[in-house]
C-alpha cells in the first residue's frame, strides 16, 4: 500500500474508529457503573438517528442542531429505558437485568419497524458537506474530518464533566461502590441517571454520524456497529473510559485496513481482535487484574 | 439401586405413554402436519436448552454463543450424509461427536475467562464460526446447504430427547455434576474442596455441545435445508432466554419454558407482525415480575407435574 | 522432617507488604495458633500456604515438596484443607451435598460410569454417601442433611464449614477463625470437637483466632503477627505476658500498665 494510500486510510480508520469510540464509552459507562452489558445501547443509537432524521427532513434543521435535538432525544430514551426496565432489576442477578436489556434491544428494533417500516431511508443530502480535500496528495473529504472532529470534541467534553463537575465525581464514586457513594449522600438514582443520559446522548450523536456516512438508516442499523463497538469497550477494558476510547479507535482502524485488504472478513474482525488481545491480557488492553480477596 | 431403577422404570413408562399418544393424535391427523412440525421444533429445542442449561444455571458460565454447535453438528451430519452417504441415526452421532470436540477445544482456552468476558468471547466464536461457513464453498457458504434429504421424524425427536434429558439427568446427580454446582456456587471454596474447576467448566461445556450437536442434526434432517445465519448469536441469545425464564436449573421448569417460548410466536401469528413488538414486551414483563417474587416455577412444576406424570424433583438439582 | 516447613515468605499488594518474611515450622499432629491485630496479614498467610495467592518471595514446604504456586486444588490434593472467615458455603445444595463435593476429586468413577450409571457408580456413591454421614454425624449435623446450606443457622454453618474441609481428609487443616460469632458455649464445644478431630483423624490444626480463650486453652504454639510480620512465636504462658504483643494488640499504654 501506498503512503498515500495509507494515509487516506488512517483517516478513514479513525473516523470510523471515533464513532465506535463514541458508542463504546456508552457501554463502557453503563457498565462501569452497574454492571450492566446493556444490550439496547446500540438500539439508542438508531432512536437517535430517526429522532435527527425527522427533525432534518421535516424541520430542515442543519446538522448542529439535528445533532443537538438527536442527542437529547436519545438521552431522554436512555432515561426512560432504565428508569421503566432496569431499576425494578436493580438488585437481581446480573443475567436477568441481561434478558431485559435484550428485550428491550427487541423492543425497539421491532417497535420501529412497525411504526415506521423498514426500508432504509437517507438524511437530506447536503446536510454535512461532503467536499473533497486535498492535503497536498492524500485525497480526503470534509465528512470524514467533520466527524471525527466532532466525536472528538463530544469525547473532550465527556472527560471535562466525568474530572471537572459535581455529578461526573457523583459518576465515579458510584461506580467504584454504589452503597458507599449513597452512604456519602450521593444521590445514586439520579447518578445512574446521569450515566444513562450522557451514555445515550453519545450514541444517539453517533447514530446521526452513521446515518449520514452510511447514507442510510434503518430500525436495525444499531446491530453491526453496536456489536463491533461493545467489542472494543470489552478488549479496551471493560468499564473504563480510556478502554473504550483506545478500543473504539483502534478497532476502527483495524477494520478500515483489513477491509481494504479483504473485505469479506469484515464481519469477524472485531471478534478475532477481541479473543487475540483477551488471549494475551485477559482483563483487556487497559484493564487491570484484580486479585480477589478471599 | 433399587429405587433408580424403579424410578427409571416409571419415567421410561410414561414417556413411552406420551409417545405413544402423541403418535396417534398425528397419525389420525388429529395434530395435523403444520403442528406436528411444532411439535418436532419443540423436541428440537429442549434438547438445545438442556445442553444450553447445563453450562449456564448448573455449572453458572454464562455462553452467548451456544448456537455455535448447533451449526456445527447440523453441517457436518448435512455432510456425513451428503458426501459420505452414511446412514442417518450415524450421522446425528458423528455429527454431535464433531461438535463436542469442537466444544472442548473452544472451551478450553475461553473458560479461563470469567463473566462478561467470557459471554463476549463466546459470542464471538460463535460469529466467527458463522463467518466461517458463509466463506466456505463446500458447505453453501452463505446460500446455504440444500438437499439434505427429511430424515428426521416425530420418533427420531422425540427418542433423542428423552435420551438428552436422561443423560444430563445422569450427570446433573453425579459426582461430576456436583461439582459443577459447586463451580457454579462459589468457585473459590470449590477450588478449595478440591475440585478443578476449569476442568469441571470445559466438562459441562462439551457435553453442552455435544447435544447441541445432536439437535443442529435432527433440525438439518428437518428443514432439508440450513444456512449460516440461523445459528448466530440471535439464537443462541433465544437460548439464553429459554434457560432463564426457566429458572435456576430445574430440568422441569427449562423444559416448560422452552415449549411455552417456542409455542409463543405462533399463538401470537394472529397478531401479524405486532408479534414481533408483543414478544419483547413480554420478555421484559416477565423478568421484572419474577424479581417482584411471582412464583412462576411452581405453576410450571405443577403444570409439568400433571402432563408428565412424574414429579420435577425426579431430575432436579439440588 | 517437619509436615510443613515455611521458610521467609513475603508478598506485596500494589506497594504494600502485606506479609514479610513469614516462617514457621508445624510437626505431625501439632495444634498451632496464628493470632494478631485485624489487618496484620493472617488470612494472607493461609491464603499463600492454600495457593490463592502466590508468595514473592520464599518456600513453602509441605512434606517436603515445594507447593507455593500450586493452585489451590492442587494443594487440597496434597492433604492440606482450609475453611474461610467468609462461610463460603454451596448455598443451594444441601448439607450432606456440601460434604459430598469434597469426595470429588477422590471419585473414581468416569463421567462414563456417571451416565450409564454402571454398578460402579452406585458403589462409590453408595460410600460417598456413607462418609459424608459420618462426618455429619460428628458434627452434629446429620439431622439437617436434607436441609439447604443457606437455611441454616449461623453457628451450624461455621461447623458445616470446618466438616466439609475435614472431608477432603487433609494431614493439616487451616481453620480462619472458626468460633467467629460464636458464644462461649460452643466455642467450648468448638474446642472440644478440636481437639478430638485432632486426635481422631491425626490431624495438624493451624488456626487463626481473635478469641484468646480459645487460642490459649488450645493452642500448644502460638505465633503472632503484626503489619505482616511475625512478633512473637512460643507456647501460650510466653505470649501471654509478651509485651509486643500486648502493646499490638491494646497500643502502648497497656503493655507497660
Amino acid at each position: 500500500m501506498r503512503l498515500v494510500e495509507f494515509l487516506q486510510q488512517l483517516i478513514n480508520g479513525l473516523s470510523l474508529g471515533s464513532v465506535y469510540a463514541l458508542i463504546a464509552l456508552g457501554y463502557t459507562m453503563v457498565y462501569g457503573i452497574i454492571g450492566l452489558i446493556n444490550f439496547a445501547h446500540a438500539d439508542i443509537l438508531m432512536v437517535g438517528a430517526f429522532i435527527g432524521y425527522f427533525v432534518a427532513t421535516d424541520f430542515g434543521f442543519s446538522f448542529v442542531p439535528t445533532l443537538l435535538i438527536a442527542m437529547a432525544g436519545a438521552g431522554l430514551a436512555g432515561v426512560i429505558i432504565e428508569r421503566v426496565a432496569y431499576k425494578p432489576l436493580r438488585k437481581a442477578a446480573n443475567i436477568s437485568l441481561l434478558i431485559t436489556a435484550i428485550g428491550v434491544s427487541l423492543l425497539l428494533e421491532n417497535g420501529f419497524n412497525w411504526l415506521f417500516g423498514g426500508n432504509p431511508r437517507t438524511y437530506p443530502a447536503g446536510i454535512l458537506a461532503q467536499k473533497t480535500i486535498m492535503f497536498g496528495p492524500i485525497r480526503t473529504d470534509t465528512l470524514h474530518l467533520i466527524i471525527l472532529g466532532t466525536s472528538l470534541l463530544l469525547m473532550i467534553l465527556l472527560q471535562v464533566v466525568i474530572y471537572r463537575t459535581k455529578i461526573g465525581k457523583a459518576m465515579r464514586a458510584t461506580s467504584t461502590d454504589k452503597d458507599a457513594a449513597a452512604l456519602m449522600g450521593i444521590n445514586v438514582d439520579t447518578t445512574i441517571s446521569a450515566t444513562f443520559a450522557i451514555g445515550s446522548a453519545l450514541a444517539g450523536a453517533a447514530g446521526v454520524l452513521v446515518s449520514i456516512l452510511y447514507s442510510s438508516l434503518d430500525p436495525y442499523m444499531g446491530l453491526q456497529p453496536g456489536i463491533k463497538a461493545f467489542v472494543a469497550a470489552v478488549f479496551g477494558g471493560i468499564g473504563l473510559i480510556p478502554g473504550a476510547f483506545a478500543g473504539g479507535i483502534l478497532l476502527g482502524l483495524i477494520e478500515t485496513f483489513v477491509t481494504a485488504w479483504n473485505s469479506q472478513l469484515s464481519g469477524a474482525i472485531a471478534f478475532v481482535v477481541l479473543i487475540i488481545i483477551l488471549i494475551i491480557k485477559p482483563s483487556g488492553l487497559l484493564g487491570k487484574n484484580v486479585s480477589v480477596k478471599v | 439401586m433399587s429405587t433408580y431403577l424403579k424410578k427409571l422404570g416409571i419415567s421410561l413408562a410414561a414417556a413411552v405413554a406420551i409417545f405413544a399418544a402423541l403418535s396417534l393424535l398425528i397419525s389420525t391427523s388429529i395434530i395435523n402436519a403444520y403442528y406436528t412440525r411444532i411439535l418436532m421444533t419443540i423436541c428440537i429445542n429442549i434438547i438445545l436448552a438442556l445442553s444450553t442449561n447445563l453450562i449456564i444455571n448448573y455449572t453458572g458460565q454464562l455462553t452467548l454463543g451456544h448456537s455455535a454447535f448447533m451449526a456445527i453438528g447440523a453441517y457436518s451430519a448435512a455432510m456425513f450424509s451428503l458426501k459420505g452417504g452414511l446412514p442417518f441415526p450415524l450421522v446425528l452421532l458423528l455429527g454431535s461427536i464433531v461438535a463436542g470436540l469442537f466444544g472442548f477445544l473452544i472451551g478450553l482456552p475461553t473458560l479461563r475467562l470469567k463473566g462478561d468476558y467470557l459471554a463476549v468471547t463466546t459470542m464471538g466464536f460463535c460469529q466467527i464460526i458463522v463467518v466461517a461457513i458463509q466463506n466456505i464453498p463446500a458447505l453453501g457458504g452463505a446460500q446455504g446447504l440444500p438437499g439434505i434429504p427429511g430424515k428426521t421424524t416425530f420418533a427420531w425427536v422425540f427418542f433423542c430427547m428423552v435420551l438428552t434429558i436422561l443423560v444430563l439427568g445422569h450427570v446433573v446427580d453425579s459426582s461430576q455434576g456436583r461439582a459443577m454446582i459447586s463451580v457454579r456456587e462459589d468457585e473459590i471454596a470449590a477450588e478449595a474442596m478440591g475440585i478443578n474447576t476449569t476442568r469441571y467448566k470445559v466438562m459441562a461445556f462439551t457435553i453442552g455441545a455435544f447435544f447441541a450437536g445432536l439437535a443442529g442434526g435432527l433440525f438439518a434432517f428437518l428443514m432439508m435445508f440450513i444456512e449460516p445465519t440461523t445459528f448466530n448469536y440471535f439464537k443462541s441469545i433465544d437460548l439464553v432466554i429459554y434457560v432463564v425464564l426457566g429458572g435456576t436449573g430445574n430440568f422441569a421448569g427449562c423444559i416448560t419454558s422452552t415449549a411455552i417460548l417456542t409455542m409463543l410466536p405462533e399463538v401470537l401469528r394472529v397478531v401479524g407482525d405486532l408479534r414481533m413488538v408483543i414478544y419483547p414486551l413480554l420478555l421484559i414483563v416477565i423478568m421484572i415480575l419474577r424479581v417482584k417474587g411471582f412464583r412462576f416455577r411452581k405453576i410450571w412444576q405443577f403444570l409439568t407435574g400433571l402432563v408428565t406424570g412424574k414429579g420435577g424433583d425426579s431430575h432436579a438439582a439440588a | 522432617m517437619p509436615l510443613l516447613d515455611v521458610k521467609d515468605i513475603s508478598i506485596t499488594f500494589g506497594g504494600l507488604a502485606a506479609v514479610s518474611d513469614f516462617s514457621m515450622q508445624m510437626g505431625d499432629n501439632d495444634l498451632f495458633g496464628l493470632i494478631g491485630p485485624n489487618g496484620a496479614g493472617k488470612t494472607t498467610v493461609f491464603n499463600m500456604l492454600t495457593g490463592v495467592y502466590t508468595p514473592s518471595t520464599g518456600k513453602v514446604l509441605f512434606n517436603g515438596e515445594s507447593i507455593a504456586g500450586l493452585k489451590p486444588y492442587n494443594i487440597t490434593k496434597k492433604k492440606i484443607a482450609r475453611t474461610f472467615q467468609n462461610i463460603r458455603l454451596m448455598k443451594a445444595l444441601t448439607v450432606l451435598d456440601n460434604v459430598k463435593v469434597s469426595y470429588s476429586y477422590q471419585t473414581r468413577y468416569s463421567l462414563a460410569s456417571s451416565i450409564l450409571r454402571l454398578p460402579g457408580f452406585f458403589r462409590e456413591e453408595a460410600e460417598v454417601e456413607k462418609r459424608s454421614l459420618d462426618i455429619l454425624k460428628i458434627f452434629h449435623l446429620e439431622d439437617k442433611k436434607d436441609e439447604y446450606a443457606a437455611n441454616l443457622p449461623y453457628g451450624e454453618q461455621r461447623r458445616l464449614e470446618i466438616a466439609r474441609a475435614l472431608a477432603t481428609g487433609p494431614k493439616l487443616l487451616l481453620l480462619d477463625e472458626p468460633a467467629a460469632g460464636m458464644n462461649p458455649q460452643e466455642t467450648q464445644e468448638l474446642m472440644d470437637l478440636i481437639r478430638w478431630i485432632r486426635k481422631e483423624f491425626h490431624v495438624s490444626v493451624l488456626l487463626i483466632e481473635h478469641d484468646m480463650r480459645l487460642v490459649m486453652g488450645l493452642c500448644e504454639n502460638i505465633i503472632v503477627l503484626d503489619y505482616g510480620k511475625i512478633i512473637a512465636e512460643g507456647p501460650p504462658s510466653v505470649i501471654k505476658s509478651n509485651r509486643k504483643v500486648i502493646e499490638a494488640y491494646l497500643g502502648e499504654e497497656a503493655s507497660h500498665a
